[in-house]
């Protein structure tokens, strides 16, 4: 079709295509490259993949070195574990609560609706680091819930909840619940009001109709929301940090300190290339649960 | 005014000698494997009101946007006033359309989605004022300028879309659905007032329906069209009177078919022997002898009397009511015949049903004619 | 749809919002503690504000955190609209999946590999070509144009695909050409997007703590940076009083852009039905 004509075309492209080559897709390579490299006493400290000697001679180096130690390494190999399961319960959590909150929400009245999804929304503008900073407050030892706790005499000595897996899985939950419950809510409100009423007129108990229309024409719902809880919890820094002190380990926490205290780039490079092909898999799932939808549609 | 170069009023009557407006040869439009349309030939002439008719998907949509500019060809060419219009983008055809979503600019006033086109052509100022009165006034909305496309009923909408698309006296007005967004009612007095207005500025207007009702109040001529080809192309009297295939005869109208074979063909008349009786017709139609034709008649050309005594012949049969649909100002029999066809019969409702015995009613006997001119006979 | 939730649900959502909202409140209460140990109560009092108002690394932070949402909300929405436009409204061109995937891509990348990945390509462009020479305002702004034009992109295509392209033919068939359907039709209409696309992308910038940390050089302190320094070590009083401003501030500008845009749904709504009296 004859839109613009094809300079613009060209233009228009060009400059988006150029930034997200050199700013995203560029800086990617290299952090491949690097894992595949070896440390060295250099700087930047890793050794060049591809070497002039003075013969003219060029030589390619590759080792894969960096992702045999972070196999046969145990703690390397926990801490992916322990980011899998940390990251994959609080989604299995926000899906248990979020989906009834969702559904809540679609069944408002049309004055409630706006004002409850705006609070839902709300949190999502408001600063991250800071939500996570007022579970600190909650949790610490001398922190409200402790204090309300010894106040009414249920218990003698503060509980330890901040610094612990527990006060990670709040953070976690608190701060994803929202894009769980967004994308459940926008498939649900799509749904046709009018197939609940045919269940029941089929001589459906409401329960039943819930389990055999409702939750299935929600599974993309579902799937969306799982995974935009899961992405960004399995590669989680600052809530394992603040939250979890120095006694939780996940792999984004794990990162930040190689790169930042150890400077072992090549191991830290191959330990980000190992969590992105972690976290590829579920997004072609969906993807995949994508392609399926709209080809039914 | 009127279109310069039109000598007769009718000029696509008379085609000696006429200079079309619009030549298509051979166009041919292909979205992946799907034909959308398929080499279709077809001339316009200035000064007429032509309606592309089809059911969805036909093609008949993707012509119009061909003739705008928004789709390319595969092959074949697209003329309008003698110039080949290949390389020439939208923005310069001298065609302007009115879209079936209107597409009214939301953000802009009614007054300013008028004089966007003539912007675009840099008409002075004191001029497009003077011309977007003008049209507000033909359209009858000239206390409308101020007010946004939202603040507008759909029939006001309509009528802006229409006199933003006339504003710029295009060659060509093309008209994709026009009325398909009006309800019933509105849509009916609004068929009238399209031809009015289009025959007082003169322009040539191409209009996109699936509603035949429209395309035969409105045209001077129309096409059928199905699976991206043209099937019939004439007056809409032609059109409905003379169908040339079974498919015009039933998507035009309704028909009931028979096969038949030609045992006459002379030059002012045709015999023809069917199942259901022999049928003659009175004028001569180019046919073979002997070969296979089929015979349509229209419900309302039929008629019907209440009788027990069975008739044979030529353009006569008997049959038993099987069933019959009350619509008010007409009813709908349908009649078996001896060979277990189903014959659709209507006739006019003429006297209240007070007395019932005058009345046709379930399992009459009757008998069926016809006039040796109604029956319409078919190639394919 | 008539209000009929079941008693269940009904209890879940107050149970949800209290979840969300109740670490908010007490965040805000604490902070008008005169005590210095955050939860234990003092009394009233504006102390942390004063001392807020007064610190020099504050301001500084906040300033350096503006300035860069700022140029990065709008290079972001003016790229994510190049990109948003190529995708919608070109039809199929070299390379285009390939945009498509870079452009959703940085969206599910976790914000420590992006990070680490811009930082080790500035210190290696720097080593090739001696730019960018330190690493602070420049390179965290690029960082957050890189992620934020992808959300900008993301919330235009879908604007565009929901618009049609009805308008734009309709202009050109008017006889627009193309620069000027892009500028009168199709950025007018987009407007709404490109705003909330300007607003995502400032929002994002505030907020960001980790990428900004691994692309930021010595003296740069973004607000998140510095507030994570000073909460890492445990609760900080000064810092309920800056959540305090923060929380406020947001809650102000999202409930004015909500109302704006409800008032003008109404608005529609009105006109709509005082039209459809003219057909009779």
């Amino acid at each position: 079709m004859r839109k613009l004509n094809d300079n613009w075309r060209l233009i228009t492209v060009a400059i988006p295509f150029a930034w997200l080559l050199i700013f995203f897709l560029a800086p990617f390579f290299i952090v491949a490259k690097i894992s595949l490299a070896e440390l060295a006493i250099a700087s930047p400290p890793f050794t060049q993949m591809i070497e002039w000697a003075d013969s003219g001679i060029m030589t390619i180096r590759i080792v894969f070195d960096n992702f045999i130690y972070i196999f046969e390494d145990d703690l390397y190999r926990n801490t992916y574990l322990n980011s899998l399961k940390i990251s994959v319960t609080s989604t299995l959590i926000c899906l248990l609560f979020g989906y009834p909150i969702a559904y809540a929400i679609v069944r408002s009245g049309p004055v409630a609706k706006p004002i409850l999804l705006f609070c839902i929304i709300l949190p999502f503008w408001t600063s991250f680091l800071l939500r996570v900073y007022a579970w600190m407050g909650l949790l610490a030892d001398q922190g409200t819930i402790n204090n309300i706790l010894i106040a009414i005499g249920v218990i003698d000595e503060p509980i330890r909840m901040l610094y612990t897996e527990f006060a990670v899985y709040i953070g976690i939950v608190y701060t994803y619940m929202p894009f769980m419950i967004l994308p459940l809510y926008a498939n649900m409100e799509k749904l046709d009001g009018s197939l609940n009423e045919a269940a029941a007129d089929l001589g459906s108990r409401p329960t039943n109709t819930f389990f055999k229309v409702t939750l299935p024409l929600t599974i993309p719902g579902i799937v969306a929301g799982c995974l935009l809880v899961f992405i960004p919890a399995t590669g989680e820094y600052v809530i394992p940090d603040l939250l979890g002190g120095g006694n939780v380990q996940m792999i984004g926490r794990v990162l930040f300190n190689e790169f930042s205290r150890n400077s072992d780039w090549p191991v830290a490079a191959a330990v980000a290339i190992v969590l992105l092909f972690l976290l590829v898999l579920p997004i072609m799932v969906f993807q995949y649960f994508q392609g399926r939808s709209s080809g039914q549609g | 005014m009127t279109a310069s170069n039109s000598v007769s009023a009718t000029p696509w009557s008379d085609t000696d000698g006429q200079k079309p407006l619009v030549e298509l040869r051979g166009v041919t439009k292909k979205f992946g494997d799907v034909t959308a349309v398929d080499n279709i030939d077809l001339d316009i002439y200035a000064g007429e009101l032509f309606c592309l008719l089809g059911g969805s998907g036909c093609g008949k949509s993707t012509l119009l946007r061909m003739l705008a500019g928004f789709e390319s060809l595969n092959s074949g060419s697209i003329k309008i006033d003698g110039v080949d219009m290949s390389d020439v983008p939208a923005y310069d055809r001298p065609t302007n359309m009115m879209f079936q979503s209107y597409a009214l600019f939301p953000h802009m006033s009614v007054a300013k989605n008028i004089a966007f086109g003539l912007q675009q052509d840099r008409v002075p100022k004191n001029d497009i004022a003077d011309r977007v009165q003008d049209i507000l006034k033909l359209v009858e909305l000239q206390d409308y300028g101020k007010r946004k496309p939202s603040q507008l009923s759909g029939g006001q909408r309509q009528r802006v879309a229409l006199a933003r698309a006339l504003v710029k006296q295009p060659k060509l007005l093309l008209l994709d659905e026009p009325l398909a967004a009006l309800d019933k009612k509105l849509r009916k007095h609004t068929q009238f007032e399209l031809a009015n207005i289009q025959e007082k500025v003169g322009v040539t207007f191409v209009v996109v329906t699936h509603d035949q009702e429209e395309a035969m109040t409105l045209s001077s001529r129309m096409a059928v069209m199905d699976a991206g080809r043209l099937q019939q192309i004439g007056t809409p009297t032609e059109v409905y009177e003379f169908p040339e295939s079974r498919f015009v005869a039933d998507f035009i109208g309704s028909a009931n078919i028979f096969e038949g074979r030609v045992t006459e063909d002379g030059a002012d008349h045709v015999r023809v022997q069917t199942d259901v009786c022999d049928v003659f017709i009175d004028h001569g139609q180019s046919v073979k002898e002997g070969g296979k034709i089929w015979v349509a008649l229209r419900p309302e050309k039929i008629h019907i009397t209440k009788s027990d005594t069975p008739v044979t012949g030529e353009n006569q049969v008997s049959g038993v009511v099987d069933d019959i649909g009350y619509l008010g100002e007409t009813s709908i029999y349908k009649i078996l015949l001896p060979n277990d066809q189903i014959i659709d019969v209507t006739a006019p409702n003429q006297t209240r049903p007070m007395n019932r015995q005058h009345l046709i009613t379930w399992e009459d006997k009757v008998n069926i004619s016809w006039e040796p001119s109604s029956a319409m006979l078919l190639t394919s | 749809m008539q209000a009929n939730r079941s008693r269940f649900l009904t209890i879940m959502l107050t149970l949800g919002l209290a979840f969300f909202y109740v670490p908010m409140i007490l965040l805000v209460i604490y902070s008008f503690n005169y005590s210095k140990i955050v939860p234990v109560w003092g009394g009233w009092s504006l102390r942390w504000y004063r001392e807020l108002f007064e610190s020099a690394e504050v301001w500084s932070a906040v300033t350096l955190s503006l300035q860069i949402a700022f140029v990065n909300a709008t290079f972001a929405t003016m790229l994510g609209l190049l990109a948003g436009l190529a995708m919608v409204r070109f039809g199929r061109f070299r390379g285009r999946t390939l945009f498509g995937g870079m452009i959703v891509a940085p969206l599910v990348m976790p914000e420590v590999i992006t990070g680490l990945s811009l930082l080790v390509f500035f210190i290696s462009l720097n080593q090739l070509t001696g730019w960018p020479a330190e690493r602070g305002f420049t390179t965290i702004t690029i960082a957050h144009i890189t992620f934020s034009m992808a959300y900008v992109a993301v919330t235009i295509q879908a604007r565009l695909t929901g618009m049609g392209e009805d308008l734009e033919e309709a202009a050109a068939d008017l006889g627009a050409r193309p620069l000027k359907v892009l500028t009168a039709i199709t950025i007018p209409r987009l407007t709404p997007a490109l705003i909330s696309g300007w607003l995502l992308a400032f929002t994002l910038s505030l907020d960001d703590l980790v990428i900004a940390s691994f692309v930021t050089g010595p003296g740069s302190n973004t607000l998140p940076i510095l507030i994570f320094s000073r909460i890492r070590t445990g609760l900080r009083p000064d810092i309920n009083a800056l959540a305090t401003i923060v929380i406020l501030v947001i809650s102000i500008c999202v409930a004015i852009a909500a109302i704006l845009m409800f008032r003008q749904q109404r608005a529609e709504m009105r006109d709509q039905k005082m039209a459809e009296g003219a057909d009779e």
